[in-house]
């Protein structure tokens, strides 16, 4: 998947190093919990309400609130946004009052954008209009179009963003207008080169507005004001995601299933991906593995709530192989893992019991300890660097799969979708987190995945984006 | 924790001399009489445990024959003392290092008298490993036990027979080990046990336990991904290696991810987001430090919520921790403990316990045992023959350890009879029998200590003086006095070594102590003369008594409860007193208490009660012999007795100081009797029985009573609970809720501790209590 085709035109060939992956919940032991429905509902509701331009400040407001209260910082900030805001406000309200139902928006609101800048990675989904009328085209500003035709032209940016070209879902109605999705990814130390380009390309006089979540939102936003004169609309990473998911399931890939499952998983030879119809998608224990875990269980889609979190995710995956292996990539990780041998690092159940522990009913197989064999000198000695990475890989997937079970007992969830970069070509993982679910919950619970994996946060901002006049 | 000599003083033993003298005196006690042997090998540590018999000396009262009145005479002993040797049965459990091990089956074998002995239980993973040389050396037939079965044994065993064995950790408070009152009801609870891997197993009942998950993330990673990581062999110096790492510096934290804004986000920077996320780089260089501590975060939190989530899941709040992650490692203590309140927001506490690494050894040992129920029986820690917790801790300097070096033990005392909660406490699992906690409260740990110390040339005296006609007593009791001085060093550094540390333990303790070295009742002598001295003026305090009105009488019994208690009996000024004039002694104590209104003073409602119907039955606690038992406690008793109460008169089991023992107590109510026909026909008609407490203590505890005293509490309808002295109603039960009425009294008799209760030498004490509706 993903990086394999990467054998498509380059602009500058600089080769695709997607330093590793993450994607939303990177708060992962923390952050704030509970349902959240509360907000949501409002802000849905106030969705529905033509001043559509309040709900996003309404949320700000509300966060603001719950919190310590307005900072003088926040407090200039939202001010700006009102200074700014009058006129394009002004306009939506007429528009929306002569047109009650959505209307192609007016070409003002291009490029369309959603951002997710997580702990590791930055995910940006990019909507480029295919209807433009030969006047919009006239009428489009330079800077927009050039905007346009580097994203769409290319498949790499600078040396180390990459275009998901197999991601990009054609044909796609998005507020009226059609058009293709994109979706980029580039590491997050590189944030600042994205926003002096943002400058370089002179974004700022585009009047657009930048719809970002993830955490990069809050930590880069002053960065975005002062450097690249770009205001941010920044939104919460959870709910981003859950919309982005929602979403894009119902989009569909390109005429293909979103969603998919593995069928005997444990089997090389019989194992096989197959398409899964998500059409009873509450409750859903969502398992997203970015930089660490976030693990939300949604019941509606304006109802869920975050259970908990590990910060033992893909950021532990490959932190670790970096550290063991030397590699430098996560392509680079993973493909060594899949040459390795973990039982060689591992402790199983049968090194210790000779076979199955049968008082506790646990098969021979099974890892009692990870990393165990290499308390033994003898034993660090003996294994390679691959058997390493494949053990922190197994480690790491099994662990997030003990999680989400047990999640999935507790909240009573018996469907679990793991979404996240981290499951990025890596089907050693995805099979894995497939079988362990299976196996330890006696075939009650499913493990799904998603054609998108690391991308919802940034397609739910998109939307975000949409909703704003 | 010390920084000092924990790299050093680590429990590596690789280049000790494997050939090493063992101390017969210290390590191996008993082996003669050893049957019964179990032995639990870990990856570093062999636990071995093993049945013995414990000869030591009692003294026994037993009355002269006589067949009335007329053989008394003036200057008689009212009973005689012989000592006697009696064969108690004790536990012992060592632990030391596997590198020990061959010289300890050695030691075994040149020991090991008794040769019934033909099978030796074994579990931990190092059984098999060693199966061949404990079968060559010791000749006995190793049975291999299963390993989890044995945890869960020896935890069962320890919640329900050793008190304060589980602690909560809270590494920056003072004190940072908090014990935990045993609860009546061990069941259910989920034990963690975090060796190489982690299991997690729900236990119902005592035999009925259930695995309900795992994982391959506990001490075998930490260990096996540290050496990698750091090239660093050991497990405990990669604990120490942690525990001066910045985990930050590897770990991508929520500030990381979000920069400044977490703070208005209301979310802590410093939590991790990813573990291990900054090392996701080639171009960094990483400290080992740094990333043992990353790893060991990494590792306790995914343990903490992987319990917290089987707590939940199973809807258990009761989470008791152990395994070679957590021995004695305050530093995985406590980030256990904080992953654990921070996953459970607080709802379920991570629990300790303080013979945790005995555990497999202790069910081996059981599983072994089972013909002889050992079970059925109750067991206490014997604080003498045990070293505290922590006594070999790495994290400790080498000043600090406990002289055995690198093994500790822990022995426990069959008791001879089983204990349990009396039926009258209000609420048990509340229960906590001391007043202060020295662990908690500095200054006046400070204060006891000192005064334990102070006083052990005085213990020590007396012990030689009770055995006159010993020619080693003498050297015996300086043994004594070391053993106990080094204990109360010990506590000084390391308070909570036995537990919460209480006036009750530092008394216990010394009670062990010298029933260690053959002084079972130094007293005894004491007590023996001023029973006699209290024996002849009974008649003459009963007439006075009986001279008084119905009023004044109730008043002069309390305040004859309470002068028992004044002076110090044992001290020889007062027993010349006594000796030439006791009648003028008595008064005199009366004339030195302090005046109405006492410190705490409920006396007349207790006098209102007294005119109200009478009580069912009184359930006494005695104190001391001579005066307070029998010019005190008796006249009080007769009293009860033509009210047509019935009286229960509990008495300790074993001496302790000059308080007195049940033995003593049942010739006192003989003599007693013979002169007063009250005593007389309520003894014949059992409506005054005397009971032992099932204790040797000189405070009481509650919740550890003798099985048949609590029986006949609930057979009789005790509705009156009576408490005396300052050992069981001060320092101990002060505060305890009883479900019907109480009596409290005692004479504050320390300087410091009444000025503590806002009151001054000879203070009393009269706490009359009846439970709210």
């Amino acid at each position: 998947m993903g990086a394999g085709r990467l054998g498509a035109p380059m602009e500058r060939h600089g080769r695709a190093s997607a330093t590793s992956v993450s994607s939303g919940g990177e708060q992962a032991a923390g952050g704030p919990e509970g349902r959240r429905q509360e907000p949501l509902r409002r802000r849905a509701s106030s969705a529905s309400v033509p001043a559509v331009g309040a709900s996003v400040e309404g949320a700000r407001r509300d966060r603001l609130g719950s919190y310590s209260g307005p900072t003088s910082v926040s407090r200039q900030r939202v001010e700006s946004l009102r200074k700014k805001r009058p006129q394009l406000l002004l306009a939506f309200i007429s528009f929306s009052l002569l047109f009650p139902l959505r209307l192609p928006m007016s070409k003002s609101f291009f490029p369309w954008f959603g951002l997710d800048i997580g702990g590791t990675l930055v995910k940006l989904v990019y909507f480029e209009p295919k209807d433009i009328t030969a006047e919009e085209e006239e009428e489009e500003v330079e800077s927009l179009k050039s905007i346009r035709k580097y994203l769409t032209s290319n498949v790499a940016y600078g040396s180390t963003g990459i275009r998901d070209v197999h991601l990009e879902l054609k044909d796609l109605t998005l507020c009226g207008r059609k058009g293709n999705l994109h979706f980029i990814r580039f590491p997050t130390h590189d944030m600042p080169a994205f926003i002096q380009m943002g400058r370089d390309k002179n974004f700022s006089s585009l009047h657009t507005v930048f719809c970002a979540t993830g955490g990069g939102a809050y930590k880069f936003e002053q960065d975005f004001l002062t450097i690249g004169d770009l205001q941010l609309c920044k939104l919460d990473e959870l709910d981003c995601l859950i919309k982005g998911i929602l979403y894009i399931d119902s989009v569909g890939f390109n005429g293909r299933s979103q969603c998919y499952y593995f069928e005997n998983p444990a089997d090389s030879e019989k194992c096989q991906k197959l398409p899964f119809d998500l059409k009873n998608p509450y409750p859903l224990l969502l398992v997203n593995i970015g930089s660490g875990v976030s693990i939300l269980a949604v019941y509606s889609k304006d109802n869920y709530k975050r259970v908990t979190g590990t910060s033992l995710g893909g950021g532990t995956f490959f932190g670790l192989c970096c550290l063991l292996t030397g590699c430098t990539t996560f392509e680079e990780a993973l493909e060594m893992a899949s040459r390795g041998d973990s039982t060689k690092v591992d402790k199983l159940v049968r090194d210790i019991y000779g076979g199955d522990y049968e008082r506790f009913g646990l098969p021979g197989w099974a890892v009692a300890s990870s990393f165990g064999n290499m308390m033994s000198k003898e034993k660090r000695e003996a294994v390679s660097k691959e058997d390493l990475a494949r053990a922190t890989l197994i480690t790491i997937t099994n662990n997030i799969g003990s999680i989400a079970r047990m999640c999935a007992l507790n909240e009573n969830i018996n469907q679990v979708v793991f979404v996240g970069n981290f499951l990025r070509i890596n089907t050693i993982a995805m099979r894995l987190l497939a079988y362990a679910l299976d196996y330890w919950s006696k075939g009650q619970l499913k493990a799904l995945f998603s054609e998108h994996e690391g991308y919802f946060g940034a397609v739910g901002a998109l939307l975000e984006l949409l909703k704003i006049p | 924790m010390a920084e000092c000599g924990a790299s050093g003083s680590g429990s590596s033993g690789d280049s000790l001399d494997k050939s090493i003298t063992l101390p017969p005196d210290e390590i191996f006690r008993n082996l003669e009489n050893a049957k019964r042997f179990a032995i639990d090998i870990g990856g570093s540590l062999t636990k071995l445990a093993y049945y013995s018999t414990v000869q030591h000396k009692v003294a026994k009262v037993r009355s002269f024959d006589h067949s009335g009145k007329d053989t008394e005479r003036d200057h008689e002993p009212p009973y005689e003392i012989s000592v006697q040797e009696e064969i108690t049965a004790r536990l012992h459990f060592i632990k030391f290092e596997n590198t020990y091990i061959e010289a300890c089956l050695d030691f075994i074998k040149d020991h090991l008298v008794n040769t019934e002995t033909k099978v030796i239980q074994a579990t931990g993973g190092g059984a098999y490993k060693f199966k061949d040389l404990i079968e060559e050396k010791l000749r006995l037939k190793v049975d291999k036990e299963d390993v989890m079965t044995c945890l869960i044994k020896g935890c069962n065993f320890v919640l329900k027979n050793i008190p304060h064995e589980a602690f909560v950790y809270q590494k920056d408070s003072d004190p940072e080990f908090r014990f935990q009152t045993n609860h009546p009801h061990i069941f259910p609870y989920l034990l963690v046990n975090i060796g190489s891997g982690v299991s997690i197993v729900k236990v119902e009942t005592e035999d009925r336990f259930e695995w309900v998950g795992g994982s391959s993330i506990g001490g075998g990673t930490f260990w096996g991904l540290g050496a990698l990581l750091t090239k660093t062999k050991k497990f405990d110096e990669l604990l120490h290696l942690a525990s001066r790492g910045q985990h930050s510096n590897v770990d991508m934290l929520v500030r990381d991810v979000y920069g400044g804004a977490h703070q208005t986000l209301g979310l802590s920077g410093n939590l991790i987001a990813s573990s291990f996320g900054k090392s996701a780089t080639a171009d960094q260089e990483f400290s080992k430090e740094d990333m043992a501590k990353s790893l060991l975060h990494m590792i306790s939190n995914d343990i903490g919520q992987l319990a917290c989530l089987h707590a939940r899941l199973h809807s258990l709040d009761r989470v008791y921790f152990g395994g070679f992650f957590i021995r004695g490692h305050p530093v995985t203590m406590r980030t256990i403990t904080y992953s654990i309140n921070f996953f459970s927001k607080g709802e379920v506490q991570a629990l300790f316990l303080r013979h945790e690494g005995y555990l497999g050894a202790i069910g081996a040992f059981l599983k072994g045992a089972e013909q002889d129920n050992p079970n059925q029986y109750s067991w206490g820690e014997n604080y003498a023959g045990s070293s505290g917790l922590m006594s070999t801790s790495p994290e400790l300097g080498p000043a600090q350890r406990a002289r055995s070096g690198t093994f500790d033990l822990l022995e426990m005392d069959r008791l001879e009879r089983p204990l349990v909660n009396l039926p009258l406490l209000l609420d048990p699992p509340s229960y906590v029998p001391d007043t202060v906690d020295l662990t908690d409260d500095a200054l006046a740990r400070k204060y006891w200590l000192t005064c334990f110390e102070e006083a052990l040339d005085g213990v020590v005296k007396r012990a030689v003086a009770s055995q006159p006609d010993s020619v080693d007593a003498a050297e015996r009791a300086e043994k004594f006095r070391q053993k106990y001085w080094n204990k109360l060093q010990t506590l000084r550094q390391q308070p909570f070594a036995y537990g919460t540390l209480t006036v009750r333990s530092l008394l216990d303790t010394r009670e062990h102590c010298l029933n260690e070295f053959n002084f079972p009742d130094p007293y005894s002598k004491v007590k023996q003369r001023e029973n006699g001295v209290a024996l002849r003026c009974f008649p003459g305090v009963v007439r006075s008594l009986d001279t008084l009105g119905w009023e004044e009488r109730q008043l002069a019994l309390v305040k004859g409860l309470l002068a028992g208690n004044v002076f110090d009996w044992g001290a020889k000024a007062v027993s010349d007193v006594l000796e030439s004039d006791p009648y003028f002694g008595f008064e005199e104590a009366k004339r030195k208490l302090q005046e109405r209104p006492w410190l705490v003073d409920s006396y007349s409602e207790w006098l209102q009660r007294l005119k109200g119907p009478p009580h069912k039955c009184a359930l006494i606690f005695a104190d001391n012999s001579g005066i307070d038992i029998i010019l005190g406690v008796f006249p009080f008793v007769r009293e009860l007795l033509l009210r047509g109460t019935e009286v229960i008169l509990a008495c300790n089991s074993g001496p302790a100081l000059n308080d007195v023992t049940h033995g003593e107590s049942l010739i006192v109510a003989e003599r007693i009797a013979g002169m007063d026909p009250v005593v007389h026909s309520a003894l014949r008609e059992e409506r005054l029985l005397l009971v032992q407490t099932g204790s040797s203590s000189p405070c009481l505890d509650l919740s550890r009573l003798d099985k048949g005293l609590a029986a006949l509490v609930r057979e009789r309808g005790a509705d009156l609970v009576v408490i005396e002295g300052m050992g069981r109603a001060v320092h101990t039960n002060y505060h305890a809720a009883l479900c019907c009425e109480s009596l409290k009294l005692a004479v504050i008799k320390n300087a410091w501790l009444a000025e503590r209760l806002g009151g001054r030498l000879f203070s009393v004490i009269f706490k009359y209590e009846v439970p709210a509706e």
